[in-house]
C-alpha cells in the first residue's frame, strides 16, 4: 500500500491503515537516524520549503533535519524576512515559492485551515505543521510512534490528555488519531479549557485530575500557554499547577509503568513537576528523537512524482 | 484476484530449477564462499530484501554446518537508494534495514535471488557503504539472467539462465509458503 494523497493537512481525513503505514515507514527512518551516516539519497533533487508564520524552534528544526537527512534541499521562510509584511497574501507568496520548483511546503500558520487552503491552491505537496487551534498531524503521529515503540497496543489503550484542550491543536490531532485506532481517551482540565461537545469525538471529560488518572496507561500533558493568562481561563498559575500539575504523587494513580508525554516546551513546576519530567516514566525526549524519523516518513511518502 | 492471476501465470511457467537443484546450488555457493574467503573469519552475509534475506539465512546455515562457528547476517532494504524513486508516483513500501554489526573491514557477501539489470546491486552497494567501509563486497545470486545495464558481475552464481527481455524469472521459496523452485514466465510483466 502507498499513501495516495498529495498533502497531509490533518489526521481527521486519514484512515487507520494510512496512519499505520506512516508509522511503519517511520520505522525504517528510525534505523537510518541511528546510523553513523544519518543520510539517505531518497529525496535527492527535491526542494522542501519550511514556511513558518509562528515562532517554532522544535518543529521547524525537526522538519529541517528530516528533509536534510533525506538529501532534500531546504529553505526556511518566515514572515519577518519575507514579503508577507508587505501585504502579499498567503497563497500569492506560496505560488511564488512554488514557481521556484518547491516540491513540498511545510506550513505553520496561526489560522485554522491555512494548510488546507494552501493545499488546494498549489501543486506542491503541503504538510501542516500546525494551523491555529485546528491540527498538528505530525505531532500526533510522533506521539503514536513513541507509544508503539514502547510496546503499547492502541486498541483499548487508556490515555489521559491534561490541560488546555480547547486551544490545543496537538490534543485535537491526538484525539482524532487515537480514537481512530481504538484507544479510550479522557480529557482533563478546567471547564474553561474543555471545548463544548468534546464527547461527540468519543472522549470522556473530567475536571478532577485524580479521578481521570486512575488506571490510565498514558498521560499526555499539554503545555500551559502562559501567554493566554490574560484571558481569564484560570485565576493563577499557582492554582493551575496545584489542580492540574502532574506530580510524582499523582503519577502513582495511573497504571504501574504508565508513560508520561509532553509536546514541549515544558513549564517545569507548572503542568509537570521536574521529578516527573526527568523520571523513567517520561518519554518526552524520545518524542523529540522520533519526531525526526516520523517527519522523514511523511516527507518520503508525499514525495512521489506529480 | 491475486490467486487467480497466479493461477493464470502458472500455465506459462517453464521450470528451470526444482527444490533439489536450488538446495544443491546453495550448498555449492556456501562451499565457494568458504573457499574464496579461506573460512568464515571476517566474513558476513547481507541479504537484499526479500528473497535475498531468505537465501542469506540458508547459506549461513550451510556454512555453519560445514565450518563450526556462526556467520553474522544482515538484512538490507534498498528502496531509499533506488535510481527510479524520483520518477514514481507512489512511493514503494519501505522495509527495515537491519545490519546489527559494524561492517567496516569485513568481507561482505551480498545475497540476492535474481541478478538482472544490476540496478538493485548498485543501490545495495550504495546502501551498504553508508553503513561503513567493508574490506570487500562480493555478490552471491541464485540466478543470473543476463541483460545487465550496469557493469556489475556476480562472484557466486547458482545458475546462469539465458532469457529474453520480455520473460520474467520467478524464484519461489519455502519461507514465503511456496515449494522451492525457479521458473520462467513468458511475457508476464511484473
Amino acid at each position: 500500500m502507498s499513501l495516495k494523497r498529495k498533502d497531509l493537512t490533518g489526521i481527521a481525513s486519514l484512515s487507520p491503515d494510512e496512519i499505520m503505514l506512516i508509522l511503519e515507514t517511520a520505522d525504517s527512518f528510525k534505523e537510518v537516524t541511528g546510523r553513523e551516516i544519518k543520510k539517505v539519497p531518497a529525496l535527492r533533487g527535491k526542494t522542501v520549503v519550511n514556511f513558518f508564520f509562528e515562532p517554532s524552534t522544535r518543529t521547524r528544526t525537526s522538519f529541517e533535519l528530516a528533509a536534510k537527512r533525506l538529501s532534500a534541499d531546504v529553505i526556511n521562510f518566515s514572515p519577518s524576512s519575507s514579503s508577507v509584511v508587505k501585504g502579499e497574501t498567503l497563497l500569492d507568496t506560496a505560488r511564488n515559492i512554488e514557481a521556484m520548483q518547491a516540491d513540498i511546503i511545510v506550513l505553520r500558520h496561526p489560522a485554522a485551515g491555512a494548510a488546507e487552503t494552501l493545499a488546494r491552491g498549489v501543486k506542491s505537496s503541503v504538510i501542516n505543521a500546525g494551523d491555529g487551534w485546528h491540527e498538528h498531524p505530525t505531532q500526533a503521529l510522533l506521539d503514536l510512534y513513541t507509544l508503539r515503540e514502547k510496546g503499547l497496543a492502541f486498541k483499548g489503550l487508556r490515555v489521559a490528555i491534561v490541560g488546555d484542550i480547547a486551544h490545543s491543536r496537538v490534543a485535537r490531532s491526538n484525539i482524532f488519531a487515537l480514537t481512530k485506532l481504538g484507544a479510550e481517551i479522557r480529557a482533563v482540565g478546567p471547564p474553561t479549557m474543555i471545548p463544548a461537545c468534546l464527547d461527540k469525538l468519543g472522549v470522556r471529560v473530567y475536571h478532577r485530575m485524580d479521578e481521570a488518572l486512575r488506571g490510565v496507561d498514558v498521560i499526555m500533558m499539554l503545555r500551559l500557554q502562559l501567554e493566554r493568562q490574560g484571558r481569564a481561563l484560570f485565576p493563577t498559575i499557582r492554582e493551575y499547577a496545584r489542580l492540574y500539575g502532574l506530580t510524582a504523587e499523582r503519577l502513582k494513580l495511573a497504571e504501574p509503568g504508565a508513560l508520561v508525554m509532553h509536546p514541549g516546551p515544558i513549564n517545569r513546576g507548572v503542568e509537570i513537576a521536574p521529578e516527573v519530567a526527568d523520571s523513567f516514566s517520561s518519554v518526552i525526549l524520545d518524542q523529540v528523537t522520533n519526531g525526526v524519523a516520523v517527519r522523514m516518513g511523511v516527507l518520503y511518502l508525499l514525495s512521489g512524482a506529480n | 484476484m491475486i490467486a487467480r492471476e497466479e493461477h493464470a501465470n502458472r500455465k506459462h511457467e517453464k521450470p528451470i530449477m526444482d527444490a533439489h537443484e536450488v538446495a544443491r546450488a546453495l550448498t555449492r555457493i556456501a562451499h565457494e564462499i568458504l573457499e574464496r574467503n579461506k573460512g568464515i573469519r571476517g566474513t558476513a552475509l547481507v541479504g537484499i530484501r526479500t528473497g535475498g534475506v531468505h537465501l542469506a539465512h540458508r547459506l549461513a546455515k550451510r556454512i555453519q554446518e560445514i565450518e563450526q562457528g556462526s556467520v553474522p547476517i544482515g538484512e538490507l532494504d534498498i528502496t531509499l537508494y533506488r535510481d527510479d524513486l524520483a520518477l514514481r508516483k507512489d512511493q514503494p513500501v519501505l522495509r527495515k534495514t537491519s545490519v546489527p554489526f559494524d561492517i567496516t573491514d569485513l568481507k561482505i557477501v551480498l545475497v540476492d535471488d535474481v541478478l538482472f539489470t544490476g540496478r538493485t546491486i548498485r543501490a545495495a552497494m550504495d546502501g551498504l557503504i553508508d553503513l561503513g567501509r567493508p574490506a570487500e563486497i562480493q555478490l552471491a545470486v541464485l540466478v543470473d539472467r543476463g541483460h545487465r545495464q550496469l557493469p556489475i558481475k556476480a562472484t557466486y552464481i547458482g545458475k546462469n539462465i539465458p532469457t529474453s527481455q520480455d520473460e520474467n524469472i520467478h524464484v519461489f521459496l519455502e519461507e514465503e509458503g511456496e515449494e522451492d523452485r525457479v521458473v520462467i514466465i513468458n511475457g508476464g510483466a511484473p
